[in-house]
């Protein structure tokens, strides 16, 4: 009896996570591959004996340069796992009629190419910059809550780790990153698939909104004596506006998905085509988050830009105000044009008008931003290193990206133009042209800041090359393929629609994209074992605070918070001799309270995850588990009042005077 | 350049507890960054309530499943509880630890009593066959209201936890700033029920 029982289970458990749809050539390699990377981290981990430094340097850290280094290792992992989905999808449609993958798995590889692109790459890439630096651009020794901040990365990571367990557990979600409904509902999409799409978004979702609470206070709690908020990098400033919207956006979000996942698993008639249900409400409460998440991706690179094209022309920033009025305009905007991505819902011509004018009027502000960083080089000595290559290539691509931008808001040509290559190349062309430069450019600009060493300029270059001409390669036919008509997530065409020359030439940019991102490992790997540790703290002759700092920069950031009195405070300091470590005193030092280690955002994150993966499974049980970790972890953490540790004076005069950086 | 090197304690005495010490101070700001965040949830939440709330179906009508005495109760107790919690943070400003515990305690009895009410009406629909499956509106006014009594009964598992707290700690910077923020998020849920009991269970009674 009870081996037949334990037969049944197996049967059971076998046929819910490795449905037929799983038992793919592709995914049994994804499988090995997996297998394969735990099997060499856990036995590299225990070879050198480092797990107790795992978990109390990394797993349990709440620094929030550390958390930076968290963020930036995910980014980059997932900007793989897109990219391989990018150049599958490519791969299928590079010629006519050809399908190394069918039509329900480059569903599933177009849904999460994208969900992992916006939610899991670009946004912990922003994450992992704000973390490295905003802190120091302030003068702050940490986030204003570095406890909540290690909570907001391990959600975001447990719900990254969920999202892309799909593809080998169960299945994955196949219904586009947007997932509308009524598609969604259970009638049309059975399966965990979509399941566990809604549970991992959310699971972020809530870290994302924790971020966004968390820098918002900073900034405006944490600065250092006399930084003014006229006197705040641009960085500084875009982090605040980005973190605003998060905390506006990321609700209706939550709401649109939680509805959806109620839809599902409790049977309630939200999006559901019977019982009075209304999937448009669905397309609505998802675009009021989607659309602000478009200035929520671009604005910190926009900041980036900012630092990046002063410090290598060597001025000022030009129009510091005008930069600063034009980025609060574009938070402001931001929430009134959501419609415009359905104009073809049928919504009337008074709606769709009002939404295609605001559209309109969201380019005003972004192009002074581009007139400034244009004059901000002209007349500079500009030092052509690799941030600024991303950031020269950025404007042109940024402006025609935004130019096709417009002419989407022009209703009549959106109905031509609605869901066609046409919109795919525009959205690639600002958020790789406009965000992911931005993130890059950002990247190599605080490299030296996060790491203690450069890369490669050399090396960084031609990845830059294989990066900017493969875009140009990829992108542009596809706008040619949107006015001869193909439209977006088809799997195959016929021959004879001429779209097969375009085809070609836009999978070899995308191979030519990815050649890019191998040359960008390389690169990173090498300069950890070649280029030489830097020194100074100031590789590019910065203006910024950050740069004030010795690289890497130690656990208390400021030994001494400095009292801020210009724009640029640290060229500031440079022109008049009085950098930080210029005039650092024995007697300045004080004893210092920081934030203390803790292992409870790790395992709320745990929690989190179990609960996620119970509930996507709908193995109540286990969500109950997860639940309870969660409630567990948070009454834990309520009760544990010793959340700092002391570091003394003598420690820090220590360190400071290793650094070279003490006076007398 | 007189500033102090590290100022953690901001220099104005007659500032409450709780505010008393920099790194609680900022803690407070976060929970209204917080609050702004539920209050977004809870405006999508009536949106959809808004959109749905026409959409009957087959289903009953608000005006056969709204009952003025059950809302009348739930609202006199949700906000009598607003009036208690009030007067527990008095008590503590006062430095008046006994007062404050039992006001906070009466705030939890009110509370528990609001929650109970809604569950017997949830659970007396749901024997009728009313759930949300029925229909949009339905589903609309579940999760909506259903979601504010989800925060009321975390609020008072929350403010269980705290009332260890204090007995164990007394009234420090922190236990304060706890306090004053469980204060804070229950008058959040206070007026959130105004609106739910203006725009649901009113409007729904005379259309």
């Amino acid at each position: 009896m009870s081996f037949m029982a334990v037969y049944l289970f197996y049967l059971y458990m076998i046929h819910t996570l490795f449905p037929e749809n799983v038992r793919q050539p592709t995914e049994l390699g994804a499988d090995v591959m997996i297998i394969g990377t735990g099997i060499i981290i856990v036995s590299v981990l225990t070879r050198y004996k480092k797990w107790r430094w795992l978990w109390s340097e990394w797993l349990t850290t709440v620094d929030h340069k550390k958390i930076g280094v968290l963020y930036l290792i995910s980014a980059l992992a997932m900007l793989f796992r897109g990219g391989v989905d990018a150049l599958m999808l490519r791969t299928n449609l590079a010629l006519p009629n050809i399908q190394p993958i069918g039509a329900n798995e480059y569903n599933e590889v177009f849904t999460t190419h994208g969900t992992i692109m916006i939610f899991f790459m670009a946004m912990p890439f922003i994450f992992a910059l704000f973390n490295a630096v905003v802190p120091l651009m302030i003068g702050a020794r940490d986030v204003a809550f570095p406890r909540l901040n290690a909570i907001s990365y391990w959600l975001f990571a447990f719900g990254a780790l969920l999202l892309n367990i799909s593809f080998v557990l169960g299945g994955s979600p196949n219904a586009g990153w947007t997932a509308y409904a009524p598609f969604t509902e259970r009638a049309f999409t059975p399966g965990v698939g979509e399941n566990y799409y809604f549970m991992s978004l959310l699971i972020a979702g809530i870290g994302t909104t924790m971020t966004g609470i968390n820098f918002l206070v900073t900034i405006i709690r944490m600065r250092a004596p006399g930084m003014t908020f006229m006197r705040m990098p641009l960085f500084v400033w875009t982090t605040l506006t980005t973190s605003a919207l998060i905390i506006f956006a990321f609700p209706p979000l939550t709401v649109a998905l939680a509805l959806t996942l109620i839809d599902r698993l409790f049977q309630a008639s939200f999006f559901t085509l019977g019982h009075g249900g209304m999937p448009m409400m669905y397309v609505n409460l998802f675009w009021l988050f989607g659309h602000p998440e478009v200035y929520i991706v671009v604005m910190p690179a926009f900041g980036i830009f900012s630092e990046v094209v002063a410090t290598f022309s060597g001025k000022q920033l030009f129009g510091y105000t005008a930069m600063v009025l034009s980025v609060v305009a574009i938070m402001l905007f931001a929430y009134g044009t959501w419609v415009h991505h359905f104009f073809t819902m049928g919504a009337g011509p008074s709606v769709n008008v009002f939404f295609g004018l605001s559209t309109m009027l969201i380019a005003i502000p972004t192009g002074v931003k581009i007139f400034n960083w244009i004059f901000t080089m002209w007349g500079g000595r500009i030092r052509m290193t690799v941030a600024m290559l991303y950031q020269i290539a950025f404007i042109p691509t940024f402006a025609i990206g935004g130019a096709t931008g417009v002419m989407f808001a022009v209703v009549p040509a959106d109905y031509q133009l609605h869901n066609g290559y046409f919109l795919i190349a525009h959205f690639h062309n600002v958020l790789i042209g406009g965000t992911l430069f931005g993130l890059l450019s950002g990247m190599h600009y605080w490299w030296p800041k996060m790491f203690g060493f450069s890369l490669n300029e050399r090396l960084g270059k031609l990845a830059f090359w294989l990066f900017f001409i493969g875009f140009w390669i990829t992108f542009t036919p596809q706008y040619m393929l949107g006015f001869e008509g193909m439209t977006r997530r088809l799997y195959t065409y016929p021959l004879g629609y001429g779209w097969h020359m375009l085809n070609v030439i836009s999978t070899l940019g995308a191979f030519t994209m990815g050649a890019g991102f191998v040359v960008l490992v390389y690169d990173i790997v090498w300069s950890l074992f070649k280029m030489p540790r830097d020194a100074t703290g100031d590789p590019w002759n910065g203006r910024t605070l950050e740069w004030a700092l010795p690289s890497p920069v130690p656990e208390y950031n400021f030994a001494r918070i400095p009292v801020v009195t210009s724009r640029d405070m640290f060229w500031w300091m440079k022109r008049h001799h009085a950098t930080i470590a210029d005039q650092l005193k024995p007697n300045d030092i004080r004893e210092l309270d920081l934030p203390k280690n803790s292992p409870v955002p790790f395992i709320l994150g745990l929690g989190f995850f179990i609960f996620g993966f119970g509930m996507v499974f709908e193995w109540w049980l286990l969500a109950f588990l997860g639940l309870a970790i969660i409630i567990g972890s948070l009454i834990y953490t309520g009760f544990d009042y010793d959340e700092h540790k002391q570091v003394s004076a003598d420690e820090i005069l220590h360190i400071e005077q290793s650094l070279g950086r003490l006076q007398g | 350049m007189s500033l102090p090197v590290d100022p953690k304690v901001i220099p104005k005495p007659p500032v409450p507890l709780e505010f008393s010490v920099k790194a609680e101070s900022i803690k407070i700001t976060g929970f209204w960054m917080f609050l702004v965040s539920d209050m977004l949830i809870f405006a999508s939440l009536f949106s959809v309530f808004a959109v749905f709330r026409s959409r009957i179906m087959a289903g009953p009508t608000p005006n056969q499943i709204f009952h003025y005495g059950s809302t009348l109760l739930e609202t006199l107790l949700l906000l009598t509880s607003s009036f208690t919690v009030g007067m527990a943070i008095f008590a503590m400003r006062k430095s008046h630890a006994q007062a404050m515990m039992t006001w906070l305690v009466v705030t939890l009895v009110l509370g528990a009593g609001f929650v109970a009410t809604e569950i017997h009406e949830f659970i007396t629909d749901v024997q009728h066959g009313i759930t949300w499956h029925v229909s949009g509106f339905l589903s609309g006014f579940f999760v909506l209201v259903g979601t504010h009594g989800a925060h009321v009964s975390f609020g008072i598992a929350w403010a269980v936890t705290l009332l260890f707290q204090l007995s164990r700690r007394g009234l420090t910077p922190v236990t304060t700033r706890k306090l004053y923020t469980f204060s804070l998020y229950w008058h959040f849920l206070d007026i959130v029920w105004v609106f739910i009991f203006t725009f649901v269970y009113l409007f729904g009674k005379i259309t």
